[in-house]
């Protein structure tokens, strides 16, 4: 914000440029989610077997929230670190709980 | 706003005052007295227990009666007497120690704490309406869900909604550390004891929902006929004791950690000293935490879990003992070569380094799957978690409360009395648990009403009834301490200890504004650093201004008169569906006051410049 206030030109291309540079990104990241959609409608459509199917729906699932999280809500830029560590916390004791259920209690 | 309250007030304002405030000052002192007065219930349970204990076949209360005891003597020092004094400190201390005027919610805060009491006291209500719970603290299915009567619906609701404000009041600490640390004041600035309130608060934002979930399967089982712990019907009552455990251990971290925090901040403080290994404190803190959450499964090894999961958590739960053994080190490596204090704080903090590591030893001697069987359900157990609860936590509480009572009320709690207490207590606190350790390898179970004669149990029983009663007496001094400060101590200088961290650059009691201009952090103990290069205060870090200030609030005791109210309907709408109408009136208050909040902007009030210069708008007594 405190560079806004400088009228010298350098600060305002800079930001500019960065701007560019995340609408790039972000229509990059839209493009690819937009065929990861495809990818999995089409593996269904095709009938390939439901062994192969489901691990990558899963996968493209992740890769999606990621990107989602990443480039839609922010948390490459700076200043996130916390709210990474919290999710990516909350998480890991959400799966470890899982696995726990699902080998020990319910093999 | 402030002018108003300045006023001489009478009684009925002043209660009025404590059930609207936001303030987390006095919201420290509701959480300490009603979590003091849960101590006393819980340990009066726990000497009838012991009584009864005192010699075989004895009959002074009866078995079903024994059962509620031990029930209720478990979940009222856990949930209602450990977890309010927690947050008693964290509320009287954190907020000072980052420099914040106030914590992030404070209207949540209140809530948090009103939801807590209502939750108590659905819970303590159970004793005179037809029996408390008698399943044990852990509640386990089925017995849980099949233990005739309304005592194991009050243990559910009452946890529920009680657990329900513990939530809330961790995540208001968790955004206040991380958002509202003053200026200066980075991660690895911050006291010991922050830290430890802010992994701590993590952990309660991780394993409440555990507790949570598990109470609604058990809800569900009980009053509207579901069958999650019921085998017959195709449930699973293994799964109550993982939700339990996944809440429950990091539940044990919770109630240590800030403890341990305020450890080394006492140590420091009445060492003259730099807390030795700082960056490793903060390091073992975290990785407590951490580990807190894997290794559950130590509860259950005699479950039948199967060799290599026995195994894997088994390893996990020795590990915690290094992160352990590195705080116990460098606790005494601070107290190594200081200028030390013999204060009654200090005196606490000593005495609960040995009493702790032999609970820790206890601990990874349970933590062994296979000797685990031989240990398992015996006295043997409920000495270790005596050594660790009592050592760690109550004698934290009580070496906390000498060190910061100034700060929360302006008197130094009576050092004679406070040693007086001490002392009794020590002492019976070994008596009552050291011999439980051979009475449990002797093979006494836990949670038997009573025992035969000769089998070698009889004096070992005495002896540890005769240290509970030294307890009680050690706890009845420091009482009788807290009266005797309130009525007979002179007030003492916002910094009586010579200390070292913000809490004490600012008057005691603070004005309700904490700080009046927010303090310049440069470095770990930043008042000492300050003392070092000859200031008598903090810089501050912005010139005098208007203070924003929130409005006081009754919306938080509503919401949770609602629920109280709601709750009895939930616990007898089984006996006739006309008790449904206590659920629609309660939860008709809780969700008024929810909307009302919602619709009507409170955007509180400021203190304004000319105010904070002549000195006013402090107003606290």
């Amino acid at each position: 914000m405190a560079n806004n206030t400088n009228s010298a030109n350098k600060p305002v291309d800079f930001k500019k440029k960065h701007s560019k540079e995340e609408m790039k990104q972000q229509v990059i990241t839209f493009a690819l989610m937009i065929m990861f959609t495809l990818v999995a409608f089409g593996l269904v459509l095709a009938e390939v077997t439901s062994f192969f199917v489901i691990p990558i729906l899963i996968i493209l699932a992740i890769v999606q929230v990621l990107f989602q999280l990443y480039y839609f809500m922010h948390m490459k830029n700076k200043g996130h670190s916390m709210v990474s560590v919290m999710m990516f916390g909350g998480i890991s004791i959400g799966i470890l709980t899982i696995i726990t259920f699902t080998t020990i209690i319910w093999w | 706003m402030s002018t108003a309250l300045a006023q001489k007030r009478g009684l009925g304002a002043a209660i009025w005052d404590y059930l609207t405030t936001v303030d987390h000052k006095k919201i420290a002192q509701l959480y300490l007295v009603s979590g003091g007065i849960f101590f006393l219930i819980g340990g009066l349970e726990a000497m009838l227990i012991r009584i009864q204990l005192m010699q075989p076949n004895s009959d002074f209360i009866s078995a079903g009666l024994y059962n509620e005891m031990i029930t209720m003597h478990g979940t009222t020092m856990i949930f209602l007497a450990a977890m309010p004094l927690i947050f008693a400190l964290m509320n009287a201390v954190v907020p000072l120690q980052i420099g914040a005027r106030d914590v992030a919610f404070p209207f949540l805060n209140s809530l948090g704490f009103w939801l807590f009491l209502a939750g108590g006291l659905i819970l303590n209500c159970s004793w005179f309406l037809g029996g408390a719970p008698d399943a044990g603290w852990t509640a386990y299915a089925p017995l849980s869900a099949t233990s005739p009567g309304h005592g194991v619906d009050y243990y559910v609701i009452g946890l529920q909604i009680s657990g329900a404000g513990t939530l809330i009041g961790g995540i208001n600490f968790l955004v206040t550390i991380v958002n509202m640390r003053a200026p200066g004041m980075s991660y690895m600035r911050m006291p010991l004891f922050t830290w430890a309130s802010f992994v701590t608060s993590n952990l309660i934002l991780f394993a409440f929902p555990a507790l949570t979930v598990g109470l609604f399967l058990l809800m569900f089982d009980r009053m509207f006929g579901s069958a999650f712990f019921d085998v017959g019907l195709g449930g699973n009552a293994i799964i109550w004791e993982h939700l339990f455990w996944i809440f429950g251990h990091p539940e044990v971290y919770i109630l240590i950690l800030p403890v341990f925090g305020a450890f080394s901040d006492i140590f420091s403080t009445f060492s003259t000293k730099r807390l030795f290994g700082y960056s490793a404190m903060v390091f073992a803190t975290v990785l407590i935490g951490f580990l807190g959450f894997m290794v559950w499964a130590h509860h259950m090894f005699t479950t039948g879990l199967g060799p290599v999961a026995n195994s894997i958590f088994a390893v996990s739960t020795m590990a915690i003992a290094v992160p352990t053994g590195i705080k116990i080190f460098n606790w005494l490596f601070t107290m190594w070569g200081g200028k030390i204090r013999m204060t009654s704080a200090m005196l606490w903090s000593i005495a609960f380094i040995p009493t702790f590591t032999i609970g820790g030893m206890t601990g990874v001697m349970l933590a062994a799957a296979a000797a685990d069987y031989q240990y398992h359900d015996t006295y043997f157990v409920v000495a270790h978690f005596h050594y660790v609860i009592v050592g760690g936590v109550v004698f934290g509480f009580f070496a906390a409360l000498h060190y910061w009572w100034p700060k929360m009320f302006g008197k130094v709690l009576n050092e004679k009395l406070g040693k007086l207490a001490f002392w009794p207590f020590f002492i019976g606190f070994h008596l009552t648990f050291f011999i439980q350790h051979f009475l449990g390898l002797m093979g006494m179970p836990r949670r038997y009403w009573t025992y035969q004669e000769g089998q070698g149990l009889d004096l070992g029983n005495l002896i540890s009834t005769v240290g509970a009663f030294l307890m009680a007496i050690g706890t009845l001094i420091f009482v009788y301490n807290v009266i005797y400060t309130a009525m007979k101590e002179k007030k003492v200088s916002g910094d009586p200890w010579d200390g070292r961290t913000l809490e004490w650059s600012i008057p005691s009691p603070p004005p309700f504004y904490n700080f009046k201009q927010t303090p310049l952090v440069r470095g770990l103990d930043p008042l000492w650093i300050e003392k070092q290069d000859g200031k008598t205060g903090m810089t501050p870090a912005e010139p005098l201004g208007d203070i924003h200030m929130p409005n006081g609030s009754f919306l938080p005791f509503l919401m949770s008169l609602g629920l109280f109210i709601a709750g009895f309907g939930f616990i007898y709408q089984v006996d006739h569906k006309g008790w449904l109408a206590l659920v629609f009136i309660g939860m008709g208050i809780t969700l008024g006051s929810m909307l009302t909040r919602s619709l009507k902007d409170d955007l509180g009030y400021h203190v304004h410049k000319e105010e904070l210069e002549e000195g006013g708008g402090n107003h606290e007594s």
